[in-house]
């Protein structure tokens, strides 16, 4: 099976200072797949050179296709779909428009609405909320308009840039459910960021430790959560 | 009684010209958060251009769509090929080149059309209104084409997938690209907006300020004023200072007329209508710099 997304010898730079050294991985279809590390290891850069975001160097392939380099905006209607840091919430416009932009791009009526009451099912209260203003929605309730707009691109792939942040235990909880049955309905492959490992390893398949710019580790979610000294040394729990 | 009545009438008249500025200035603001310094003489420009098509017999209601149609193209052009190139310029420089658009298009109007003032005839019947030496039917149409302008307008940001793409673009420009929007295309759209806009504006007061290139220079000023008490970041707070500019420049004048006559001294009145534009600038940005419908900017350190 080719890889979704492949990355190879990534290197990235916020002006003269390199975040991102060699970071190499690949993501294959249809599974969820974490970045882990500390603060600062990388982490949000490497989704945001997958979308040309910042000056990055190396090979991006997304299905097959090289896209290092390449518009964000043309990246994003190949199918990627990237939840930012900080949720990216239009907040002037309503949660109605917020939904209605992010299918701008597509011209596939039907399926449109039909996403659109995918995304009211698994996140009833943006529903009750059409009409308000983004900007004054709670956390919790920006990051599954967040999802929601990235979910309303109809992509392939995911990034979710820690979707936990900043909320609360039982909020996130629920926002990861909705995320594995995003990835089981939808059939969205995923490439989630998180400071809270312990979270992330319960929901992706594969996991890649980051460290200063670099990948020092990768396995299977399973064993990099069993074993306990990379949980201790690079995990912090 | 009557004749303050005709005031704010013509006030409004003038006010709706400067309310097509004041937008055109905020229409570019919000998605670069620059003041558009040329945005005056692009309209006198405009002006220039339908005027010219005047001259060569075309009837009236095809020029303006003409030249507000080239003007769009040219406000497009303008942005993709002189200010793309400098998206990450300092602010000093951009305004630099502003001011250099504005002697460019200021001095290619003179070469092209000459300095002398010339009659621009009005598109409405040229009846007085009994009793009225400033208020006639040119000045009922002023108001209605800038309605009909900002109703369209505001159907277009409000009611179609490009103009939501476009708001969206202006007000976080990385989330909009994050969908797909093609932001530099969006900001080029916004200049193209503005000099049609501009376009309609320098169309519509030439018949009232004769056609020369320097008709512009004192309305552009009464635009900025509108689109301060505004608050620059409002289309619609940009509209309602236009008006009210127009209305106060006249009522103060008014005032002073009446002053005088109770008086006999004479202490402001029409020469200083340009100075009250500038006091209102002044006077929003020392006590209100929001406006009165803007967003107040706060920034998180």
């Amino acid at each position: 099976m080719t890889a979704l997304l492949e990355v190879e010898g990534l290197r990235a730079f916020y002006g003269q200072t390199q975040a991102l050294h060699d970071v190499s991985f690949s993501l294959e279809p249809g599974g969820i797949t974490t970045l882990l590390g500390a603060n600062g290891a990388g982490k949000t850069t490497t989704l945001r050179a997958i979308c040309s975001m910042v000056h990055a160097e190396g090979a991006i392939r997304f299905d097959g296709q090289p896209i290092r380099g390449k518009a964000t905006e043309e990246i994003v209607r190949l199918g990627v779909g990237h939840v930012p840091e900080g949720r990216g919430t239009f907040t002037n416009l309503s949660v109605d428009e917020n939904l209605r932009v992010a299918a701008y791009t597509r011209r596939d009526k039907t399926a449109i609405e039909r996403d659109r009451d995918m995304v009211y099912e698994y996140f009833p209260i943006l529903k009750a909320r059409l009409a308000q203003q983004a900007g004054t929605l709670s956390g919790g309730e920006q990051q599954m308009l967040a999802i929601s707009r990235a979910l309303m691109l109809a992509p392939r792939l995911m990034l979710l840039d820690e979707p936990s942040f900043g909320l609360a235990p039982l909020i996130v909880q629920e926002i990861f459910r909705i995320m594995r049955r995003i990835n089981g309905e939808a059939k969205v492959s995923m490439l989630l960021v998180e400071q809270n490992a312990a979270l992330a390893l319960e929901l992706a398949d594969h996991a890649y430790v980051l460290e200063t710019g670099r990948v020092v580790m990768s396995g299977k979610a399973s064993d990099v959560k069993s074993d306990e000294a990379i949980r201790k040394s690079y995990l912090g729990y | 009684m009557e004749q303050l009545i005709q005031q704010v009438a013509s006030g409004l008249a003038n006010g709706a010209i400067y309310a097509c500025l004041a937008l055109a200035l905020v229409m570019i603001f919000v998605s670069t958060d620059h003041i558009n310094f040329a945005q005056g003489e692009l309209a006198m420009f405009s002006a220039f251009m339908c005027w010219q098509l005047l001259e060569l017999a075309v009837p009236f209601w095809i020029a303006l769509p003409a030249v507000v149609l080239i003007s769009f193209v040219l406000g497009v052009i303008i942005e993709r090929v002189i200010l793309r190139p400098l998206h990450d310029a300092p602010v000093l420089s951009i305004v630099v080149v502003f001011i250099g658009l504005l002697t460019i298009f200021h001095s290619m109007a003179g070469g092209i059309w000459g300095h002398t003032i010339k009659a621009f005839p009005s598109p409405f019947p040229k009846i007085a209104f009994p009793g009225s030496a400033y208020f006639g039917p040119h000045q009922v149409g002023m108001i209605l084409v800038t309605m009909l302008l900002l109703v369209g307008l505001f159907a277009f940001f409000r009611l179609t997938p490009l103009g939501l793409a476009m708001r969206a673009a202006a007000q976080n420009p990385a989330s909009a690209r994050l969908v797909g929007v093609r932001v530099d295309w969006m900001l080029a759209l916004g200049w193209g907006l503005a000099a049609a806009i501009g376009a309609v504006a320098g169309t519509l007061v030439a018949p009232v300020v004769y056609l020369e290139p320097n008709m512009m220079s004192s309305i552009l000023l009464y635009g900025f004023a509108g689109a301060l008490i505004g608050g620059i970041t409002s289309p619609g707070g940009a509209v309602a200072g236009g008006f009210i500019v127009g209305v106060l420049e006249n009522l103060i004048a008014f005032l002073g007329d009446i002053t005088e006559r109770a008086t006999g001294f004479y202490i402001i009145g029409n020469g200083e209508k340009l100075t009250v534009a500038l006091i209102i600038v002044i006077t929003v940005l020392t006590l209100k710099p929001s406006g009165l419908f803007g967003d107040v900017s706060v920034k998180r350190v």
